[in-house]
């Protein structure tokens, strides 16, 4: 307990001196936002790796977290099943072609800062019997897939989305292993494949399924071709696998989730690089219906990026806001709504797993935070829920991309340059006081709110 | 023949040392149509031509940049300073317009054809110098 104190105490001082930096704010509705920058060598610092070795990530006092898993080939995505169950989608995609002399560098410098380890391209699912927060249990539920990320349950039916095809498997609750390979619901563009994860959500009826595909390049430098059915999400109907485009121009959708009640559709947003330390912050918007959020020609509404050519005014008038800003670079891959059983504080809003990037010199991300909701919009600061992935030493042990929440009150993040999956739960005072394996709570009203006062 | 006017015979050059030195102009001067190209049509591949034609033409200015340096040093009848320094200032331009190609797509604009002209003058004039000196036979 007096550890966890310190652990709070010096995690607030870090969050002291970094607003005591000369750090632009930029969350929330209305970040702002520097003119641009195009320094000879972009600003960069590459993580360092390190095994954890006896650190672990910090979180809030009043709640604990543990490793329930590692040793898996590269964790990205999670899924909680029906009977607590979790699914982990492990892979490696892209593999686009270097084509510039800059690619070739590139390349070299960033793969230093990930993981070393071989692609799984499978499900893994980890079982807790007993229901004492470790997972003995671990099968390999699928394999022979092709770099899966996004995981959706619709019913009986168990969406992934490989970076080339949206498939599908038949789950029964309590089964550890597919029963054969999946069927396959539509191919995914995959071309290139620059940004390759493919992030998944069902509409709550689970008539339709929406994919976040990234763009093929940071600002087209692969040319306009190479983004024909890019950067933007899908609705795929489940039952023929027809889809359209949903909302465009966003760059890189990288998660997405079904807002409970509303059933409104969110996605955190990757932006673009290249434009100096603070632009352009990556978001976390709902996702309107036939919305245009930008890329590549524009940046937060009408911000004109003159990088991609042909210009495009009519696209630029025609694009929208997004909802939410998270900071430049913090590369945030995951996000989970929340639900009261992961205690007061984080009751209403969402969870959002920040992978951290390259283009800062000073890094930002690396670590998951906690954007409150009110009246189902965002409301307030983003608050730092498990951060440490990077060490006082200045080496990164871990890189937060999904994140998922246990309707049973745990916070599960997959970190794929550890390989490891955290869960983070609220330290209960007395058995009697645990709280009940559904969310108890009724979903808020669908009326949206003024928005946030900041 | 007409070497010989000054009473001393023409200076040799070693055939990979002008190799070196005539094939940083054209080089640089592809990169150059590269990018006209490019800002032509905004077609990408053009500004990829032009990196990898930056790459070609930075290999011999730097080689021959340090094999005039050497004969600069060792040489008695060594080449002519103003090579030298030529030589020095393509290659500085020529770094710094292939870091301006390593932007993406459009950013390398209007930056990209100025360093790329401006390095392939240097370049044509640092082969000038070198090979104009030739028939004088010592340095300057």
């Amino acid at each position: 307990m007096r550890r966890l104190a310190l652990v709070a105490l010096l995690a607030g001082l870090a969050a002291c001196n970094r607003d005591g930096g000369s750090d632009p704010a930029q969350y929330g509705a209305n970040p702002q936002l520097p003119g641009q920058q195009r320094a000879l060598v972009p600003s960069m610092k590459i993580a360092d790796p390190a095994p954890w070795g006896a650190e672990r990530p910090v979180v809030p006092e009043g709640y604990a977290i543990t490793a329930i898993a590692t040793g898996f080939g590269i964790a990205r995505q999670t899924l909680v099943l029906p009977n607590g169950d979790i699914l982990v989608a492990e892979g490696r995609g892209g593999g686009e072609p270097a084509l510039r002399p800059k690619d070739f560098i590139a390349g070299f410098i960033k793969a230093k800062g990930t993981s070393q380890a071989k692609s799984g391209n499978r499900l893994t699912l980890l079982r807790d019997s007993d229901g004492d927060g470790v997972y003995e249990g671990r099968t390999i539920f699928a394999d022979k897939l092709n770099a899966p990320y996004g995981l959706a349950l619709v019913g009986g039916q168990l969406y992934v989305a490989n970076q080339d095809s949206l498939v599908r498997f038949a789950y029964a609750t309590g089964q550890t292993r597919a029963a054969g390979p999946p069927a396959k619901v539509t191919d995914l563009p995959a071309r290139i494949n620059h940004h390759w994860t493919k992030s998944l959500a069902a509409s709550p009826d689970g008539r339709f399924l929406y994919v976040g595909i990234g763009s093929n390049s940071n600002i087209t430098e692969r040319g306009m071709p190479a983004e024909i059915d890019r950067a933007m999400v899908w609705e795929v109907d489940a039952a023929t696998g027809a889809h359209r485009p949903f909302a465009t121009g966003l760059r890189n959708p990288t998660a997405l989730a079904v807002q409970p009640g509303t059933g409104q559709l969110w996605a955190v947003v990757n932006e673009r690089d290249e434009l100096g330390p603070n632009l352009v912050p990556d978001y976390l918007t709902s996702v309107r219906d036939g919305a245009f959020y930008g890329w590549p020609y524009s940046y937060w509404g009408r911000n004109v990026d003159s990088r991609a050519q042909p210009q495009d005014p009519q696209k630029v008038a025609s694009a929208v806001r997004p909802d939410y800003g998270l900071g430049s670079h913090v590369a945030a891959l995951g996000v989970a709504f929340s639900t009261p059983a992961m205690g007061a504080r984080f009751a209403e809003g969402v969870f959002v797993g920040e992978h951290g990037s390259w283009n800062r010199s000073r890094p930002s991300g690396y670590k998951v935070v906690f954007v409150p909701f009110r009246g189902g919009r965002p409301a307030g600061p983003p608050v730092d829920v498990v951060t440490g992935f990077q060490g006082r030493d200045g080496r990164t042990r871990g890189r937060p991309v999904g994140v998922t929440v246990d309707p049973r009150g745990a916070l599960i993040v997959a970190d794929d340059l550890s390989n490891t999956i955290w869960r983070v739960v609220p330290v209960r005072k007395a058995p009697a006081a645990e709280a009940p394996t559904r969310p108890a709570a009724p979903p808020r009203s669908d009326t949206p709110q003024a928005s946030a006062p900041y | 023949m007409a070497a010989s006017a000054a009473g001393r015979p023409p200076r040799p050059i070693h055939p990979l040392h002008a190799a070196l030195l005539a094939a940083a102009p054209p080089l640089f001067l592809g990169a150059l149509l590269s990018d006209l190209a490019y800002g032509a049509s905004a077609e990408v591949q053009w500004s990829n031509f032009a990196a990898w034609l930056l790459v070609g033409a930075m290999v011999p200015t730097g080689f021959v940049l340090l094999w005039t340096l050497v004969a600069l040093i060792c040489a008695r009848r060594g080449w002519p300073l103003s090579c030298f320094l030529l030589l020095l200032a393509a290659f500085v331009l020529g770094l710094v317009d292939s870091f301006v190609h390593a932007r993406d797509a459009w950013g390398i604009m209007p930056a990209a054809p100025i360093l790329s002209a401006l390095v392939s003058l240097v370049a044509l004039a640092a082969a000038w110098a070198g090979f104009a000196s030739l028939g004088r036979g010592e340095r300057r």
